[in-house]
């Protein structure tokens, strides 16, 4: 029993190794959005202040704040409102100190996020074995 | 020689950081029902990474304290003399506090639940090294008559060395351009991380359950061996629902999605045969850990019927981004990873000094009040996740401040249930430190 158990755990490495290989080389994958310099700038930024802590993207982090996925292309939020909201230090939202410079990287990082895909996706489609087919982006958002 | 009081030190660093962990919660909860509650003393984005670097700090230190200990008492341990133990406890300990200062004075630069600056990586992965090094050192020549508890934690370091590493492969701009690929790549290392403690936690609960049995042979069963293989399987490959609605290849969620959680199953079926074979005698014997391992058999099982419900992707559509995934990430942490730990801790404490009775009665209080209160709060955080769909879903154009201001007296109820959480444990927690000190205290324990 105990070399059919070896055999076993050696074949589930030998098939996580390739798998992994996959998930990191395979970059059709996943869209064809990438960072551009200023965008990464701003994701820098968001992570040296936690902004995940209370906001989510694709709902992922906390839940204190909104959801920001597709804030830069939602009706009503113009980018000075939302680099107004960077700063605003409204309700249990810290008051940082963001430079100019400093709000636009923010604000490409999510505009690129935005051009990824839609999150809530309310024109998702519901599959009788329990699957979702998420509605793809194609047409970048811009303003 | 055999290192008889550093395991106790990892338990008392483990049990002070759960109390600072349900303590940084309870602050973070004081913030949804008044937003200017600390805020520029100690805001939610301090108070969040606290609350998690304490969590998984209780986890780690509680297990690998246990794990040092009863690796001890096994007939094949090889005498291990090197100060590797004593290194790994302050390089932990050392590290975690110097990233709760960071996090103090907000020194952010990692992603979610690992958000301490880059450096760090180095002394943790140096850490999970060096008791890797311990382990197999001590294990290795007896592997061919291991139970199966003892490929559950040599398979868990292996895989936090390996899952740690890959958290902060994103930092590489190969990774970093592609937001996407980097997202995918978070979640999964992030999935199989949380997959690599759990090794660590049920192959103690299971260690645990055969020493209060004395049913050895159900650790070298086929059956502990197929959950062990089923575990190991959904920590590599089902970390998918995590991502659902994130847009890579649809065969990467798909495939995650067939995988699914069957894992639980089995360890269910095992506790269930251990309960039905427990002997009365050991029951009364280790009665504190006999009753945390029981109230685990009931988180389990709560936890197998919502992890099957949102790992179906048309349900998971729903649930994914509310406080239905804080109740399964809770449920799991708190209610299965907690009280199997203070399984172990009981156990442990009560092989080596029985607690006096009045204390027993103590710690049957401190468990109820615990247990009062999170059932409440896990009911409370599945009713949250609920009205955050509806709001997200069903609501036309409903601001979220609108949305938060509406759900006031439910922060309020979680707040106060959180709170009854704090009390029960940190009776818990208190009495069981002061029986550790009381062991280290009587002969034998006080010469390192």
């Amino acid at each position: 029993m105990r070399k059919l158990y070896s055999f076993v755990f050696m074949g589930l490495m030998l098939v996580y190794a390739i798998f992994n290989t996959i998930i990191y080389t395979a970059k059709s994958e996943y869209g064809n959005v990438k960072l551009s310099h200023e965008a990464v700038r701003g994701e820098t930024l968001w992570l040296k202040n936690n902004c995940n802590a209370c906001h989510q993207l694709y709902g992922l982090g906390g839940y204190l704040g909104s959801d920001l996925t597709n804030v830069y292309s939602a009706s009503g939020k113009s980018e000075e409102v939302l680099k107004t909201f960077m700063i605003s230090g409204v309700k249990s939202m810290p008051k940082f100190n963001f430079s100019p410079g400093e709000q636009d990287a923010i604000l490409q990082f999510l505009k690129e996020v935005d051009q990824t895909g839609y999150y809530p996706d309310r024109n998702a489609r519901f599959r009788y074995d329990g699957w979702v087919e998420f509605s793809q982006k194609i047409i970048n958002n811009e303003k | 020689m055999k290192n008889k009081t550093y395991p106790f030190y990892y338990i008392i660093v483990g049990l002070l950081s759960l109390g600072l962990c349900i303590l940084a919660g309870i602050f973070a909860g004081f913030q949804y029902i008044i937003p200017d509650f600390i805020k520029e003393i100690l805001p939610f984005t301090a108070l969040r990474p606290l609350h998690t670097l304490f969590a998984l700090s209780w986890i780690f230190m509680a297990s690998i304290g246990g794990i040092f200990w009863y690796m001890q008492k096994y007939e094949h341990y090889r005498e291990n003399s090197s100060p590797i133990m004593k290194w790994q406890f302050w390089i932990f300990t050392l590290t975690g506090a110097a990233i709760a200062f960071c996090y103090v004075f907000r020194k952010f630069e990692g992603k979610e639940y690992l958000e301490f600056p880059h450096f760090f990586y180095i002394p943790i992965l140096t850490g999970w090294i060096l008791f890797g090094i311990y382990y197999f050192r001590s294990m290795s020549a007896s592997f061919t008559k291991w139970p199966v508890y003892y490929w559950m934690w040599g398979t868990g370091i292996l895989l936090m060395i390996f899952h740690f590493t890959e958290a902060h492969l994103w930092i590489l701009p190969y990774f970093r351009e592609d937001y996407v690929q980097n997202l995918t790549m978070q979640w999964k290392a992030g999935g199989a991380y949380v997959g690599a403690w759990n090794m660590l936690v049920y192959g103690t609960s299971m260690y645990v359950m055969e020493k209060t049995s004395g049913n050895v042979r159900s650790s070298y069963s086929f059956i502990a061996f197929s959950l062990f293989f089923l575990g190991l399987v959904n920590v590599m490959f089902n970390w998918g629902h995590h991502l659902y609605p994130v847009p890579n290849a649809e065969w990467i969620r798909y495939f995650a999605y067939l995988v699914s959680m069957t894992e639980w199953i089995i360890l269910l079926r095992i506790i269930y045969l251990w309960k039905k074979s427990l002997p009365k005698e050991k029951k009364k014997k280790y009665s504190i850990s006999y009753k945390m391992m029981m109230l685990s058999d009931l988180w389990i099982f709560l936890n197998i019927f919502l992890a099957l419900l949102i790992s179906i992707p048309a349900i998971n559509f729903f649930t994914h981004g509310t406080h239905i995934t804080v109740a399964h990430s809770m449920g799991t942490i708190i209610g299965i990873n907690t009280t199997i730990l203070l399984s172990s801790v009981a156990y442990l404490l009560e092989g080596v000094q029985a607690f006096p009775e009045k204390a027993e009665k103590q710690l049957r209080r401190g468990i109820r009040v615990f247990h009062i209160s999170f059932v409440g709060f896990w009911v409370v955080l599945i009713f949250m996740g609920i009205e955050r769909s509806r709001w997200i879903y069903f609501s036309e154009n409903r601001l979220f401040g609108t949305f938060q201001d509406s759900m006031r007296f439910v922060y309020i109820l979680f707040t106060l249930l959180g709170i009854g959480i704090f009390a029960g444990l940190s009776f818990l927690i208190f009495k069981l430190i002061r029986h550790i000190i009381l062991i280290l205290k009587s002969d034998g324990y006080s010469e390192e």
